[in-house]
């Protein structure tokens, strides 16, 4: 694995001068998902911010080849593009030692929703591409409206924090556990504020031939209602309040990254986000409680299956 | 010299895919077009082509790993029918918005709803502005030639689109009949290589495609590819002309007959035109000075041919097999009528919807045709604009 030093050496593969926000979650867990990867890629996105926003016509910020087509197919549209390569390699028309590799992107609108059946088929066609979807927990592009991926209780334009209502009144869907119905030999949950942790895990998925995902935390403070600046601190507070527990599977077999010494009530992630902020009305707090519950459980079956799974 | 065989048209054009041998084609099932994929599907399990086949798990997929396909830099192709091509809607758009040169065969279907699995056009007629070529095809023959030359078209410089040609689905997908194959070497000789020339796996020449493109570029743009299906004429005559000196089948936008010196004409394209030939012939028997024009090329629109070859007619019957609820009629009509405005002496045109849901056009609905259009002629009135034929009242 490259060391930082290493790291910072290497070519900037997503120029800066985008026009993503100040602060903005998504660049950073692409920029070192790209740095990770290296130049021989080939990388497509589902429309949404990180697509609108990097590439504005005739400008660019892609130094690998980049295609977006369209919302819900950022990974039909890699695996088409992978065929193409499969097609071409079989038949010597690509020079024998350049290797490829194939990522797609979606954030969880285009990953958790519109983009779940082509991602689905992907998964199941096998073919040879790492799929990374961008959290930040709703459709911000189009203006923080809710997607699946949107917690309990958070505020969206979409499912506003009314006086009858509060918030989301649905959990949010568990996409890793998904993807992970697919058999694929390698996925995993990564944060940007553990960088080695997220750069060992592109090394790896891209070392493995087949299907792979990653589901990347990506704070938006536009849509959380954050400090411009608390991108990487959100996402630290993410994991250790086991909200985005860091955890592999490779071949079926869990590996939990990361165990928070002390882990932090969720609270202490919630409050600093103003998507959350009704939810600290003294009415909501079964909400609270209601959201406590539901992490804990996801977190100890996680230990418990990581236990389980140990080789004896 | 090619080989005469008797073959559905489906298993023509899976045929015609097997000796195109296309570099990646992904699909989904959908009646009456899954015949196509399913026999090539076996080629490709037999070893007879090196395609990469994507099984995908829905149209919308299947144009989209094409696209991305076709982006990476080479030949790809796929088949569909009705719901599978309006699932496609959105991306047949940005494949052609992409210059991306994709041939599809489309075994024309009704849509839906009712669901209904035989042929009519609604499914390309629909598809009609989205930037592709499009063509139809009377028999399992045409089909099979059309589709070959399509590759070509497509790719041609300047041009740079993708095609998509039509069969009617069931009457002439499932049908048998005598048809000439060419040789494999002469189908490959005839299409060459395609080298794409900026493809997204040349990563040390990295590309951006697909980026947003505002108020300041989206214009011009859109009028780049309007331009290049302009420049498909050309092309169009081009490769028909290439063709012909391989196949010796005589290809162009339409096919006039018995339309010289004609007095009254049937506009057609499809499967129909079959029988609309048959009824030309008896009627001439009879003295009618009628003739048939079969129109081969929809998009691009063949509007300066079109006057020319109808300019002389005293009334024309256009007929559509799809309808355009809330127009001024068929989608078919609506264009050549409006080709016509513009002639001096034009004739008096009018429209008739007939065979939605794969219902038989037979021979006495086109004998009323033709007594109309004779009337028409005589009075120099029309008295229906639009008629629904081989319908209930």
């Amino acid at each position: 694995m490259a060391t930082l030093k290493e790291l910072s050496k290497r070519e900037e593969l997503l120029a800066g001068g985008h026009r993503l926000c100040a602060g903005c979650g998504a660049s950073i867990v692409v920029r070192q998902i790209l740095l990770a990867a290296g130049k021989n890629v080939v990388v497509s996105c589902s429309t949404g911010c990180l697509e609108v926003a990097t590439s504005i016509y005739p400008y660019t910020s892609w130094r690998v080849p980049f295609f977006h087509s369209a919302f819900e197919n950022s990974a039909a549209t890699i695996c088409g593009v992978e065929a193409m390569y499969q097609l071409q390699k079989r038949k010597g028309k690509l020079p024998v030692d350049e290797e490829i590799k194939f990522i797609g992107l979606g954030g969880d609108g285009g990953t958790y929703d519109i983009g779940l059946q082509s991602l689905s088929g992907g998964l199941e066609r096998g073919h040879d591409f790492l799929f990374v979807c961008y959290d930040n927990g709703a459709y911000m592009n189009t203006g923080i409206q809710r997607s699946s991926a949107t917690p309990l209780g958070a505020a969206t334009t979409t499912s506003p924090a009314g006086k009858v209502i509060p918030g989301k009144t649905q959990y949010r869907k568990d996409l890793t556990d998904i993807v992970e119905a697919h058999h694929i030999p390698y996925l995993a949950q990564a944060s940007p504020h553990n960088w080695k942790d997220l750069n060992k895990k592109v090394e790896k998925a891209l070392s493995i031939r087949g299907p792979k995902f990653l589901n990347v935390i990506a704070p938006c403070h536009r849509g959380w209602r954050s400090g411009i600046n608390e991108a990487i601190s959100l996402s630290k507070l993410a994991v250790d309040t086991c909200f985005w527990p860091l955890y592999e599977i490779e071949n079926g077999k869990l590996t939990i990254n990361y165990k928070p010494k002390n882990k932090k009530p969720l609270t202490e992630w919630m409050k600093l986000q103003g998507r959350f902020k009704h939810l600290f009305k003294p009415e909501n707090e079964h909400i609270l409680q209601q959201l406590q519950q539901g992490i804990d459980c996801k977190w100890n079956n996680l230990l418990k299956r990581e236990e389980v799974e140990k080789p004896c | 010299m090619g080989k005469q065989v008797a073959m559905t048209g489906n298993i023509a054009v899976a045929n015609a895919m097997r000796q195109i041998n296309p570099d990646v084609c992904a699909a989904y099932p959908i009646t009456p077009s899954t015949e196509v994929m399913q026999q090539f599907a076996s080629f490709v399990a037999d070893g007879k082509v090196d395609t990469e086949l994507v099984t995908v798990e829905s149209e919308h997929s299947a144009m989209s790993a094409g696209i991305g396909a076709a982006a990476a830099g080479g030949r790809v192709m796929t088949a569909t029918s009705a719901n599978g091509l309006a699932l496609m809607w959105e991306m047949l758009y940005i494949a052609s918005g992409n210059r991306l040169p994709i041939a599809m065969m489309v075994i024309n279907r009704a849509l839906s709803a009712p669901i209904n699995i035989h042929g009519d056009h609604s499914d390309e007629m629909g598809a009609r502005d989205a930037g592709w070529i499009q063509m139809y095809s009377e028999n399992g023959q045409e089909a099979y030639d059309n589709i070959i030359q399509a590759i070509l078209i497509g790719e041609s410089e300047g041009v740079l689109l993708p095609a998509m040609v039509g069969m009617d689905g069931f009457i002439i997908s499932h049908s048998i009949e005598n048809l000439e194959l060419l040789e494999d070497k002469q189908v490959r000789d005839f299409l060459g290589e395609f080298k794409p020339k900026h493809p997204l796996l040349n990563i040390n020449k990295p590309i951006t495609m697909g980026p947003l493109d505002l108020q300041d570029y989206y214009s011009e743009h859109k009028r780049q590819q309007a331009q290049a299906m302009q420049k498909a004429k050309a092309a169009i005559l081009k490769v028909a002309k290439d063709y012909k000196a391989v196949s010796g089948r005589e290809y162009g936008f339409f096919e006039p007959y018995k339309l010289e010196d004609a007095d009254i004409g049937i506009l057609t394209l499809g499967s129909s035109a079959g029988t609309t030939r048959f009824v030309v012939d008896l009627m001439r028997e009879k003295g009618i000075k009628v003739g048939m024009i079969k129109l081969r090329v929809f998009r691009p629109f063949p509007i300066e041919e079109l006057q020319q070859a109808l300019s002389h007619l005293k009334a024309l019957a256009v007929m559509d097999r799809s309808d355009s609820f809330g127009a001024a009629g068929g989608p078919v009509f609506s264009e050549v009528r409006s080709a016509l405005y513009d002639l001096p002496a034009r004739p008096k045109t009018v429209n008739y919807i007939y065979g939605l849901g794969g219902r038989d056009l037979g021979i006495s609905p086109i004998e009323r045709v033709v007594k109309d259009l004779q009337e028409i002629h005589q009075t120099e009135k029309i008295k229906e604009l639009v008629t629904h034929l081989t319908v209930r009242e």
